[in-house]
């Protein structure tokens, strides 16, 4: 497949988005049959794991993400870098200041 | 080095002579200009994620604190309404989507179309949230002083187990944190929905549509943004709690 550059802006046709619109809401309605069903601990990783997946979905193709230029897609990397810092940093201070609540 | 490529690339350098009506002085090509536009609007995407990254996390964290408080104050959430809200956005993200399309190809009607669905969608959307808010405000479960833990300490439910009057307080921080990341999603829904009645009255003028579609692309950007935040609030507020570990 050929990379898209900046100077074409290349314009997502119809197709494609109700193709994404349709995988979208069948996930939407997995994920809500699997809430329903017992899995033990991978209850919340499989409800997170599709919501992934459907975030991803609407970033690359509603967002137009995948064909955008490598500043953008800089940009979001930096924007999910940071935000693992914030949840992996406030954990570890948490975690081992809480005694007995973990 | 930049006018070495532009001059080897026939396509640019049409462009590059051909100046465009709606590009503004200091930016050298269109090109530039609509890619800045879009560094700009994901710069504020990134600080929105961060934004709603604290409240996920004190989520994450209360969660794993007061887990069996959550998972009673998650259970009393309806699934089913969850998923129709969850599936109102989906279907406004394709239809804004759509009159992103619209507004490339220059079709006004397209476009008036796709946007009025996506504020129809967006207002019942709304609607829906504001009666779960009302069905949760009649069950005496907002947090403050009128906060009623009668639910939790003697269920109704047979199979539910009844919570230590204590235990069932921290109900509340669920309650708080619903709340706060649904109101302040709904806040953003709300401005979503202004903007796009603003959008809704200059497309009809023919604006977006005369070959320069900036204003869309960028909301856009929002209004997926703020669908993925619902899609990310579905599972953490409805569905993961369902099955809670003994």
């Amino acid at each position: 497949m050929s990379t898209p550059t900046l100077h074409k802006h290349h314009i997502i046709q119809p197709r494609l988005y109700l193709t994404i619109l349709i995988v979208l809401l069948v996930l939407t309605a997995t994920t809500t049959g699997v809430a329903f069903l017992d899995l033990g601990v991978l209850n919340p990783i499989v409800a997170l794991a599709i919501a992934c997946i459907k975030a991803t979905l609407v970033i690359l193709f509603f967002m137009h993400l995948r064909y955008s230029s490598k500043l953008l897609k800089l940009t979001l990397c930096a924007g999910l870098f940071t935000f693992t810092v914030l949840i992996l940093l406030t954990l570890t201070d948490y975690m081992s200041r809480a005694w007995g609540l973990w | 080095m930049d006018s070495q490529v532009i001059a080897n690339d026939p396509e640019e350098t049409q462009s590059a002579h051909e100046h465009s009506p709606h590009l503004v002085h200091h930016y050298a090509t269109m090109d530039q200009q609509v890619e800045s536009a879009s560094f700009g609007m994901w710069i504020f995407l990134l600080t929105e994620i961060m934004f709603f990254g604290g409240m996920f996390m004190a989520y994450l964290l209360y969660r794993n604190w007061y887990y069996d408080a959550f998972v009673a104050g998650s259970n009393l959430l309806s699934i089913q309404f969850g998923t129709a809200m969850t599936t109102i956005l989906i279907v406004s993200s394709f239809t804004v989507a759509m009159g992103v399309f619209c507004s490339e190809t220059r079709n006004r009607k397209g476009l008036v179309a796709a946007l009025s669905l996506t504020l129809v969608l967006g207002i019942s959307f709304l609607c829906m949230k504001g009666t779960e808010w009302h069905g949760i405000y009649v069950e005496h479960h907002v947090p403050g002083p009128n906060f009623s833990i009668e639910t939790f300490v003697h269920p109704t439910d047979a199979r539910d187990v009844p919570m230590s009057p204590d235990a069932a307080q921290h109900t509340q921080i669920f309650f708080f944190l619903y709340f706060a990341l649904t109101g302040i999603h709904a806040l953003h829904m709300v401005i979503g929905c202004s903007v796009l009645i603003f959008l809704l009255i200059r497309a009809r003028q023919g604006a977006y549509t005369d070959g320069n579609p900036t204003m869309i692309h960028n909301f856009g950007l929002y209004w997926h943004f703020v669908d993925i935040v619902w899609i990310f609030l579905f599972p953490l507020l409805y569905l993961i709690s369902r099955h809670p570990l003994k």
